[in-house]
């Protein structure tokens, strides 16, 4: 095997890998720029994959389960908008909380659809003229996942909205300075709830393309930590959802050497890397200080109540 | 729309407080009412099998205590980390440390007789403490995001207790498992007669749960904690060191969560196994006995014997109505959202009229 | 332009617990005119324009706007109704750009796109008109208080408001500026707007109104044409008694020197010079005010004197000990006192009780320590003593700091600070936000403090503190000394000057001695 053929593999397996992370840390740039911070990610991503396992398995049809996946996981996300935006709980426990219950209660349910083949999988598409470009073409558009292009479309969309209409500034208004946007006729409690639910929609997809398209079957667990390493791109990200692409990618090729390199050392020391360089980019990160302080919505986990500052 | 109106109560009371948390557990147990009737279980049974099974036999008292054990030694260092406002989430894999500490002093580090015990407890307590330092030093140098670091290290700790397991610690007398030897029996807890109740490390948790209460309330280091968690920047302005501060609070939460550890393989399993059955979630269940007793050390007694009933209670609900033991975390979950929900009568006078439409506020 | 009354409230009352802020107010503005709203702090002005803008809701009263009764729910709701306000605090997103900022929350259309070069030339036109330039792109955290006030004024503009409240405008400008913001207001109403112009200072009454309305105790005293009222009726009106213009205070008495600062140099929160070779000296016995626009330094000049931030050059002495960049505890043991800018956010811990603030900073030692343990009956006691000496109004010692008013913090945390007889006191914008009686009581301190032989350095964006307080005032521009005089040589137009940066030889030789 050739080096060509090694970079190729890894590339076409980092967006595989980095597409639930990109799924899941998109909606979390919209939860924390609206000022809800969603430690939830893992919870509704774990519930997200079971959901759209069960429905694909039942109905045999993969994107049912996608949307349900979705549905699921934006409920879930109203919870913690409930508890954390209405009843101004504090926001670290509350997302806390609800990836206890998300892992809890897929643990639950799932028990009896553990180690069942998914038939009706996703199917991996080959895109006709593009996948014949040299190099570029076997690693971005062999035997991929509509959903890798739709993340990727998603993220481009999702910041074009950010930067460049008024929704996007009422969002950016709302996270840094809530009083100013609600005096000015921003819906500061609108504009959290929908954020949020969007977070949680896109974290249900991210764990839906884990079981039905990734690796079409249902473990416990089987996020394994992806929720967090969600909330560390988010800041690596500076909140911003092109950057959120890269960071994803970044840590999809992680995940995919952490396989990759086996040959050479433990599987189980390989499997703390994502863990290991999520926090060695934080403190790389921490480094640009300045940078982050600009970026960092300034309402981040403040519940806004009218008339007082 | 407003279905209803909120307005800051003054403080809350301390009858308050208790029927808060009562409730939120009640409701908590009504919200998986309804997942054991789903799973088709009476939700009546299933709760007199909870009780029964915490409570209802001297056997089932033994294992409430014996799972308020870690809970307690945890619990009690995540009230510290609290009040100090660090988000210590990391007491899963702090305990997983001390775990592997004490593994090495008995399998590994030649001590031999009585000085076995004290040794492992003093490397697990240092060992939780190292772990928890590093998110710590993390935070105050570089100001990064404490929840996610913890966290990073609780998968970290998982991952390299399986890499001892399945690699050089690998037991060679386990024919294949991925356990380590039986540790030698000098390395073994003493335990309650008849329970497996680890008595020393009980003992340790209360005197924990003693001392964290008088370092907070009667001591100047005690004094710096509460002010750095209540206000950083008035702590800074009144010249305290926040780095220090968060230090000391980290070294003694990873400690006694190491301690935990320890209790765990020195006093039921007597080996190093698989982290989720060395740990069943204890750093995570802390969170909630922490939270329950109001970041009060000494209320972390009574919640930490609270919790253990429950996990208790789940066991013999997973044996007999073959609940998955899931639930347990799900059951958590709920716990955790109710009590925080609950806590806003505590602080806020929530009456259930719509209020007159428009702004309301203090004077400016 | 027929003057006709476009705006009626009629018996308008507010209550707070505890207080009532509006007690049947009648007030009328018309068109084309400036109408000055007068009182003192507390006296209801910024309430009843609340009311009017929709952030309270009146407990009674009635509102017409051209004749037709209006009810104003929400401030979206008064814009709509082409009623608009500045507020003192500026209602502005610090990271999105002033077109950003002018088209949140509006609705115009179905668009989802701001469609920022449509609003970039209507903001040129009116910028042009009313002589507000601002650049449209540009962060508003980039931007002077001044030209964040412009912004704020362009929004209302943009919106085509009626009417606009000015809610104490001028605390942040330089007098030239003042003046520019003056001509701005005459503008607006010559072209058929009305101004409400919310102002505790007499002058800027006479200077730019058409009609006054004095508030005393949130009850009208009278509504007269400027043309009528002169200084002192004015005066009495607003206090209701025979106002002293000077405070009572003794000649100086300049003791040793306690302070020198040599070539000082910071950068800011955003990593900026923020203090840019800062050199001067403070005396005992002294008030030394540091006089200047917001956010030209003063921040960080506290800030490195009482050991929060870092000087990256200079030298800070301190009774001839080298202190420069020493922690806040060393600097607070060597006899600084820190009368904080932020007081809920620095000086207090809301959650703690008033007894565990008064010894925020005396707790390590005796005698509320021992050993590694708290003394709580002496720090009970020493409360229960400060509570007396400095009048704090509250129920126990073990009340949480956060009960109190205002007024009562500012007091707690002088008691604080003014306990261990410091020889320094670093004073920033003592009495922000309180009201006339505190206000006097604190003033009042601090020149006690002076009597007793301690210098004070004054940070204040109040003129008319520096001038009343000080001995010798410092003017800030830019993170420099622009000037340095004695008090009573100080020409306002000349402190306005070099408030806004200009030059003035006058100044150089006075900082020399």
């Amino acid at each position: 095997m050739g080096w060509e053929t090694w970079l190729i593999g890894t590339i076409s397996r980092a967006l595989a890998y980095g597409t639930p992370l990109l799924l899941g840390t998109l909606g979390e740039i919209y939860a924390e720029r609206s000022g809800v911070l969603n430690l939830g990610v893992e919870g509704m991503m774990v519930m997200g994959a079971f959901s759209a396992f069960a429905t694909a398995y039942t109905t045999g049809n993969p994107w049912l389960g996608l949307l349900v996946a979705a549905c699921v996981g934006g409920a879930f996300s109203l919870i913690h908008a409930f508890v954390s935006i209405t009843l101004r709980a504090n926001q670290i426990v509350s997302g806390l909380a609800l990836t206890m219950l998300g892992l809890g209660l897929a643990g639950v349910l799932g028990r009896g659809w553990e180690g069942k083949p998914l038939e009706a999988a996703l199917p991996a598409l080959t895109v006709p003229h593009l996948a014949k470009i040299p190099g570029l073409g076997p690693s971005l558009f062999v035997n991929q996942n509509a959903l890798v292009y739709l993340a990727a479309g998603l993220a481009v969309l999702l910041w074009f909205v950010l930067y460049k209409t008024k929704i996007g500034i009422s969002i950016r208004a709302v996270g840094d300075d809530p009083a100013t946007a609600d005096a000015m006729g921003v819906n500061v409690f609108r504009t959290r709830y929908l954020c949020v639910l969007l977070g949680g929609v896109l974290a249900g997809l991210g764990g839906g393309y884990l079981s039905v398209a990734y690796r079409p079957a249902w473990t416990e667990g089987m996020t394994a930590g992806m929720g967090w390493i969600v909330i560390a791109l988010t800041i690596f990200a500076f909140w911003n959802p092109l950057l959120g692409l890269v960071g994803a990618y970044f840590f999809g090729a992680l995940y995919h050497l952490s396989y990759r390199l086996q040959p050479w050392t433990s599987p189980e020391l390989l499997k703390t890397m994502p863990y290991v360089f999520a926090i060695l980019v934080l403190a790389l990160v921490a480094r640009g200080t300045l940078k982050r302080r600009m970026n960092a919505p300034a309402a981040l986990c403040e519940p806004y109540i009218r008339g007082e500052e | 729309m407003r279905l209803f109106t909120i307005e800051k109560r003054p403080s809350p009371s301390g009858g308050l407080v208790l029927l808060t948390s009562v409730l939120a557990i009640l409701a908590a147990l009504v919200v998986a009412g309804i997942f054991f009737w789903a799973w088709g279980a009476s939700p009546l049974h299933a709760y007199r099998l909870i009780l029964q099974g915490a409570l209802g036999s001297k056997l089932g008292l033994a294992e409430t205590v014996r799972r308020a054990i870690p809970l307690l030694l945890c619990g009690v260092g995540l009230t510290l980390a609290f009040r100090a406002l660090f988000w210590n989430i990391g007491a899963e894999g702090q305990l997983l440390l001390g775990a592997v500490a004490a593994t090495w002093v008995a399998l590994f580090s030649g001590l031999e007789g009585p000085w076995l015990i004290p040794a492992m407890l003093a490397l697990g307590f240092l060992a939780g403490a190292i772990w928890a330092l590093i998110p710590a030093l993390l935070k105050a140098r570089l100001g990064i995001n404490d929840v996610i670091t913890t966290l990073m290290m609780n998968y970290i700790a998982m991952y390299l207790v399986l890499y001892l397991i399945h690699g050089p610690w690998k037991g060679p007398q386990m024919r294949g498992f991925a356990y380590t030897d039986f540790f030698p029996k000098a390395a073994w807890l003493p335990l309650v007669p008849g329970t497996r109740i680890h008595w020393l490390t009980l003992i340790l948790g209360v005197l924990a749960a003693l001392g964290a209460y008088i370092l907070l309330t009667k001591t100047k280091r005690g004094f710096e904690i509460r002010v750095i968690g209540e206000n950083p920047e008035a702590a800074r302005f009144a010249g305290m060191s926040y780095t220090r501060t968060i230090l000391l609070v980290m070294a003694l939460s990873g400690g006694l969560a190491g301690l935990a550890g320890v209790g765990e393989v020195a006093g039921v399993h007597h080996i190093l196994r698989q982290p989720e059955q060395i740990s069943l979630g204890y750093g995570y269940t802390a969170i909630i006995v922490a939270w329950l007793a109001q970041r009060n050390p000494l209320a972390v007694i009574l919640t930490a014997l609270l919790l253990g009933a429950l996990m208790a209670g789940g066991d013999v609900i997973k044996a007999s109505l073959g609940l998955p033991f899931q639930l347990v975390n799900m059951f958590n979950g709920l716990i955790l959202a109710f009590l925080i929900s609950a806590e806003l009568l505590m602080r806020y006078k929530v009456s259930f009229r719509p209020r007159r439409k428009g702004w309301a506020g203090r004077p400016g | 332009m027929a003057k006709s009354e476009r705006l009626e409230m009629r018996g308008i009352v507010k209550r707070f617990p505890g207080v009532v802020a509006n007690d049947g107010v009648d007030f009328t503005a018309r068109a084309g005119e400036i109408h000055a709203l007068l009182g003192e702090n507390g006296a209801g002005k910024t309430t009843l324009m609340r009311v009017l803008y929709g952030i309270y809701q009146p407990d009674a009263g009635e509102i017409f706007l051209d004749g037709r009764p209006i009810r104003v729910r929400s401030p979206a709701e008064a814009l709509a109704l082409g009623i608009g306000m500045v507020h003192q605090h500026f209602r502005l997103v610090p990271t999105l750009s002033v077109e950003e900022n002018v088209v949140l929350g509006l609705r115009e259309g179905l668009s989802p796109f701001p469609h920022l070069r449509r609003v970039r030339e209507r903001l040129a036109a009116i910028a042009r008109d009313y002589g507000l330039e601002v650049d449209p792109r540009a962060k508003v955290f980039e931007l002077s208080v001044g030209e964040q006030q412009r912004v704020e004024i362009l929004k209302a503009l943009y919106r085509r408001v009626q009417i606009l409240i000015m809610d104490e405008p001028t605390s942040v400008l330089t007098p030239q500026e003042v003046e520019q913001l003056f001509s701005t207001l005459r503008s607006l109403v010559e072209a058929g707007l009305t101004v409400i112009f919310i102002t505790h200072k007499l002058d800027e009454v006479l200077a730019v109104s058409d009609r006054v309305t004095v508030l005393r105790k949130g009850k009208v005293v009278a509504t007269l044409p400027t043309a009528e009222a002169d200084k002192p009726s004015l005066a009495r009106m607003m206090v209701g008694r025979e106002v002293v213009f000077r405070l009572e205070r003794g000649p100086a008495k300049r003791g040793e020197r306690l302070l020198e600062v040599r070539d000082l140099q910071a950068l800011s929160d955003r990593g900026l010079p923020a203090i840019r070779g800062l050199s001067f000296e403070l005396y005992a016995g002294e008030i030394l005010g540091v006089a200047g626009v917001a956010g030209n330094g003063q921040k960080e000049l506290v800030e490195v004197l009482t050991g929060l931030r870092r000087a990256t050059k200079g030298r800070v002495l301190l009774f001839g000990k080298d202190l420069t960049n020493r922690s806040p505890r060393e600097i607070a043991a060597a006899g600084v006192a820190h009368i904080p800018e932020e007081r809920l956010r620095r000086g207090l811990v809301p959650e703690m009780s008033v007894a565990e603030n008064l010894v925020l900073k005396g707790y390590r030692d005796p005698p509320f320590a021992r050993g590694p343990f708290l003394d709580q009956r002496a720090i009970i006691g020493h409360a229960e003593e400060a509570i007396a000496a400095y009048q704090i109004m509250t129920p126990s010692p073990n009340t949480p700091a956060k009960l109190l008013s205002g007024g009562n913090l500012q007091r707690l945390i002088l008691a604080r600070e003014l306990s261990g007889q410091p020889r320094l006191i670093i004073a920033a914008h003592p009495t922000y936000g309180l009201d006339v009686g505190a206000t006097e009581q604190i003033r009042g301190l601090l020149l006690k403090q002076r009597e007793l032989g301690a210098g004070v350095l004054l940070i204040s964006e109040d003129l008319e503190e520096i001038l009343s307080l000080s001995d010798r005032i410092l003017v800030l521009f830019a993170g420099q000394a622009m000037g340095l005089f004695k008090a009573g040589e100080a020409a306002l137009e000349e402190l306005g000057l070099l408030m806004a940066g200009a030059r003035s030889g006058k100044g150089e030789e006075a900082s020399a001695g």
